[in-house]
């Protein structure tokens, strides 16, 4: 068995590897057990329905946090062809947790930016487990003009923990790069899509997730603060993350209801990792869907609608 | 500057934040521990002449320390806050929210309006610390769009003094989409020409300062405010060592070209009235 498979995942897991080992037998000793296989296979997919339509918030999370979940890495080469990266925020540095840059989408250039992840400790390391400094910000910042300056639509794919607090970050501004950034984006004059990925990391996040659509995969998750500060912080212990999740209504489901994003992009059964082609097939699918929508739509209207969109988001009374 | 001595100060109801002053003649300085004859400490506008510490004030005494006695009219006094997640934690978020709003005497953690400042028409609001952390949620959040919204139809410059830990956990994701709607509104507002002044006092961190409150065309900030983005405890768990002294407060963020200067709490106002004069 792997190492750092989630517990909830281990009964599938085990059901898998008995299906193979009897595949495997079956075919060395030459005797059939289709039969036998077959229902282990139906129970498979009837043990993975179970457990991923009724996955509480803080598993979702797990989810979307997983480190076989397919990452920016693998839907560049998935969605895009000619992808060209561009670096440097021309002012620090170029920070790897976020990666930028110019695409072919079905023929199409589009300017993309993203959070980048790695798989393991070591690619981590090196984009600072997808936390971003302010010069990651500024960088994206600098795409997003570049994009409105050549009338590219603008793809943004979030998957963070959030902007990284740190000393580094903090001298540099980190709350004034991403500030600017959401100035930037409510007012870009070209259609910005956001798909948000895996983990939605509060402010980290919504600095380059202000746009015109937003998707969502449907383990992933968006949040104000990370199930493990909220239960510090409003539970004094941090071994609440079930509570804090559940109550920081933080899965697609809750973001559709709430009406912050557009569209759920359903994962295969068992989650994105289990089919990085069809769940990136899907999400170029619903992108271009939404694409083709905001083209036909003036610029003027598109910014106007973008700024109603955020607008009109708030709950709250009018008492007389 | 003689009006700061006028006994207006003395009006100010001090409510909860009374609970370390022994009889009230006194008070306790929270930093030095010394005694301060009250008297002395609001004449000084709640700063220690002592030690010079700067306790906070809510934003009903922060707008009086700005604006021209009696020129304040307050917009949206009638939003109030919904528990709409149904948000409990140690605490259920509307057991917080009563007791901040008995504390406060305010719906929410911002007071919003207009009033003039040495004779200038502004837009103004002020967040309230005192109110659950000046936490920005769908309320603060409304306010202070509508009030951008107020300023730029009357041309009228801008000014918020925020002090706020951030977004308001309690409204999830739809306090984080606040940050979102109020950078949006500055931004329109700074594309059809309007002057906005962002004051920064103690604490001025998370959420708020992610968004509206670093947008200012130009930024002040109240002398020794604890200024950034993470609070200096999330900093040192992430970076596991202790934070060198003075990190994040004012004089820091000054040194590193985060704002324009620093003033101190009894030149603010004066500031403020000069940047508009020369400005509008």
């Amino acid at each position: 068995m792997e190492p750092g498979i989630l517990d909830f995942e281990r009964p599938i897991e085990q059901l898998e590897n008995r299906v193979a080992e009897l595949s495997r037998f079956s075919s060395t000793e030459n005797i059939d057990l289709s039969d036998e296989i077959n229902r282990l296979k139906e129970r498979v997919i009837a043990l993975k329905t179970n457990i991923f339509t009724n996955l509480t918030p803080w598993q979702k999370a797990q989810v979307a946090r997983y480190s076989r979940r397919p990452l920016l890495s693998d839907y560049l080469p998935r969605l895009f062809t000619n992808f060209i990266e561009l670096q440097g925020d021309r002012l620090f540095g170029d920070d790897l947790a976020i990666a930028a840059g110019l695409a072919k989408l079905d023929g199409e250039t589009v300017a993309i930016i993203g959070h980048r992840k790695g798989k393991d400790t070591k690619s981590n390391l090196a984009v600072n487990f997808g936390m971003p400094h302010p010069e990651g910000y500024r960088k994206a910042c600098r795409i997003m003009k570049l994009a409105e300056k050549f009338h590219l639509p603008l793809l943004t794919f979030i998957d963070t923990p959030g902007a990284y607090p740190g000393l580094g970050a903090e001298e540099r501004g980190q709350a004034e790069a991403i500030a600017v950034n959401l100035a930037v984006l409510s007012s870009l004059r070209v259609p910005v899509i956001v798909v948000i990925l895996g983990e939605g990391g509060s402010g980290g996040a919504l600095a380059i997730g202000v746009g015109d659509r937003l998707l969502m995969l449907s383990n992933a998750i968006y949040s104000v603060a990370s199930p493990e500060a909220c239960a510090a912080i409003l539970w004094k212990d941090r071994a609440k993350v079930e509570d804090a999740a559940r109550a920081l209504a933080l899965t697609a489901q809750d973001m559709l209801r709430l009406k912050i994003i557009d569209e759920i992009i359903e994962e295969p059964l068992g989650g994105a990792h289990r089919d990085y082609d069809l769940i990136t097939g899907r999400v170029k699918g619903s992108i271009l869907k939404h694409l083709e929508e905001l083209k036909k739509i003036d610029v003027e209207q598109l910014v106007q609608q973008r700024y109603e969109r955020f607008r009109k988001i708030g709950e709250f009374e009018e008492v007389s | 500057m003689a009006w700061f001595r006028k006994p207006q100060y003395g009006t100010i109801s001090p409510d909860s934040r009374r609970q370390d002053i022994p009889g009230g003649l006194w008070v306790k300085c929270t930093a030095c521990g010394d005694l301060v004859y009250r008297k002395d400490w609001e004449a000084s506008l709640k700063v220690c002449p002592n030690c010079n510490y700067y306790s906070r004030l809510g934003a009903r005494e922060r707008l009086d320390l700005v604006l021209d006695h009696n020129s304040f009219k307050e917009y949206d006094a009638n939003l109030t806050p919904v528990d709409f997640l149904n948000f409990t934690d140690s605490v259920p978020y509307k057991d917080r929210l009563t007791k901040a709003q008995e504390n406060t005497g305010f719906m929410d953690a911002c007071l919003t309006g207009e009033g003039r400042l040495s004779g200038h028409l502004v837009a103004i609001g002020a967040l309230d610390f005192f109110f659950m952390g000046g936490s920005m949620g769908s309320v603060v959040g409304e306010k202070i769009t509508r009030l951008i919204e107020q300023a730029a139809a009357k041309h009228s410059p801008l000014i918020i003094i925020s002090a706020s830990g951030g977004a308001r956990m309690q409204e999830g994701v739809v306090s984080l989409m606040q940050m979102a709607k109020t950078s949006a509104a500055i931004a329109r507002f700074s594309q059809t020409g309007g002057l906005y002044l962002s004051v920064l006092t103690d604490p001025a961190t998370g959420g708020v300062m992610a968004s509206f409150a670093s947008l200012g065309d130009i930024i002040i900030a109240e002398e020794d405010a604890l200024i950034g983005f993470a609070g200096p405890r999330v900093i040192e768990q992430t970076i596991r060592q202790k934070l060198p002294g003075g990190f994040q407060k004012a004089d820091f963020v000054l040194e590193h070209g985060l704002i324009d200067m620093v003033v101190k709490r009894s030149e603010l106002r004066d500031r403020l009235a000069k940047l508009l004069e020369m400005l509008t």
